[in-house]
């Protein structure tokens, strides 16, 4: 059976087929971040005053991988343009530098993930805080880069305005790295998604969207290598697979053009 | 995207470049702004989704050619608008149920 309309536009709709199809799941994936973006607002308006973490991100990565995504989405509307204008070596040139882009994104998202996850928060006996870098671990003690000290309060978890005033104080700002014995360990956690409602938004938001940038990649680096083979028997055919391949991918430049400021700056 | 012709497509490219400006100068004034310290929380929030709305717009018109497209789209569209403002107004009237005064523990 031969599925139709897709090449030439269905007279009801005035489209191919797939390009109607990738709208629909598009809105349903507005439908999908809405929920959670809605999510993170009551959790923003429902945070008590300065305690909120704020930050707490990289903004000049933050800011790059913004850019690597926004290049990409050029990128791709380029391979697009190029196959209209029968230049397949452009196209495949283009198609690479948004596989490229994709990889750059994803490898900067872990690089943030992995020093969020090896951040460690710790609650000492002596009813003091400490969070930095684990540089050190044995039977006996960790060694914390970077170190902040602040005094816990019981029943509150993160306190950033504590932090803030510890970091401008002479006393706690940065100093040599710290020791602390597993003796005097109250609690310790990471800044993983279970450290506080904000990373556990921020990992699911920031989780979320990282699966749709790989998704994306590989649908984009199938079309670049063995996909690419179609041009030669149906190319008005694949360059509507690309047309709908990047409609995807501009979906998910626009949801990070969201997710930065929000996750980022605010 | 109505017209393919190669002029036409010649002629977006460079639309294109131009829109790929905007969203630098747009991400370095989302950056700037942020360091602008306003009074009000809502002020400083407002001002971010501003600037990622208009990023956001040229995307979505010159790179997913909602410039141009046809009718079922935008009604597809309308429609998705209409059901995600709906589900953020909802959340937003239930923030206003939570206590008024809530208690530091």
């Amino acid at each position: 059976m031969e599925v139709p309309y897709t090449v030439e536009n269905r007279p009801d709709t005035g489209l191919y087929n797939a390009k109607v199809g990738i709208w629909l799941f598009l809105a349903s994936e507005v439908m999908l971040f809405g929920a959670l973006f809605s999510s993170y607002i009551l959790l923003r308006v429902g945070a008590l005053e300065g305690h909120w973490p704020t930050e707490l991100l990289n903004v000049p990565i933050g800011t790059v991988n913004t850019m690597v995504l926004i290049l990409s989405s050029v990128t791709v509307v380029m391979a697009w343009a190029s196959l209209k204008l029968n230049d397949f070596k452009k196209f495949k040139m283009y198609q690479l530098a948004t596989v490229i882009c994709a990889c750059m994104f994803v490898l900067i998202k872990s690089y943030e993930y992995r020093d969020k996850l090896t951040h460690h928060d710790v609650v000492l006996a002596d009813g003091m805080r400490v969070d930095g870098h684990l540089v050190e671990e044995t039977d006996e003690y960790i060694i914390l880069s970077h170190p902040v000290s602040y005094p816990a309060v019981k029943g509150i978890g993160y306190r950033p305005t504590a932090i803030k005033e510890a970091e401008h104080g002479d006393d706690h700002h940065h100093a040599e790295d710290r020791k602390i014995m597993l003796a005097d360990i109250v609690k310790r956690t990471t800044w993983g998604p279970w450290a506080n409602t904000y990373f556990a938004i921020y990992f699911t938001l920031t989780g979320l969207h990282a699966l749709h940038v790989i998704a994306g990649a590989l649908v984009i680096a199938y079309y670049w290598g063995p996909g690419s083979k179609m041009w030669k028997t149906n190319p008005e055919q694949f360059t509507n697979r690309i047309e709908v391949s990047g409609l995807f991918w501009h979906f998910v430049d626009l949801v990070w053009i969201f997710l930065f400021p929000i996750l980022y700056l605010l | 995207m109505s017209g393919h012709g190669p002029e036409e497509i010649k002629k977006t490219i460079r639309t294109y470049l131009k829109v790929l400006g905007v969203l630098v100068v747009g991400t370095i004034a989302t950056v700037g702004a942020s360091y602008l310290h306003f009074d009000s929380m809502a002020m400083t929030v407002g001002l971010a989704l501003l600037i990622a709305s208009v990023k956001a717009g040229f995307v979505a018109l010159y790179f997913m050619h909602l410039i141009d497209e046809q009718k079922i789209i935008y009604k597809l569209l309308g429609l998705t608008t209409f059901f995600f403002l709906g589900l953020m107004v909802l959340i937003i009237w239930a923030s206003g149920d939570k206590p008024m005064n809530t208690v530091m523990p």
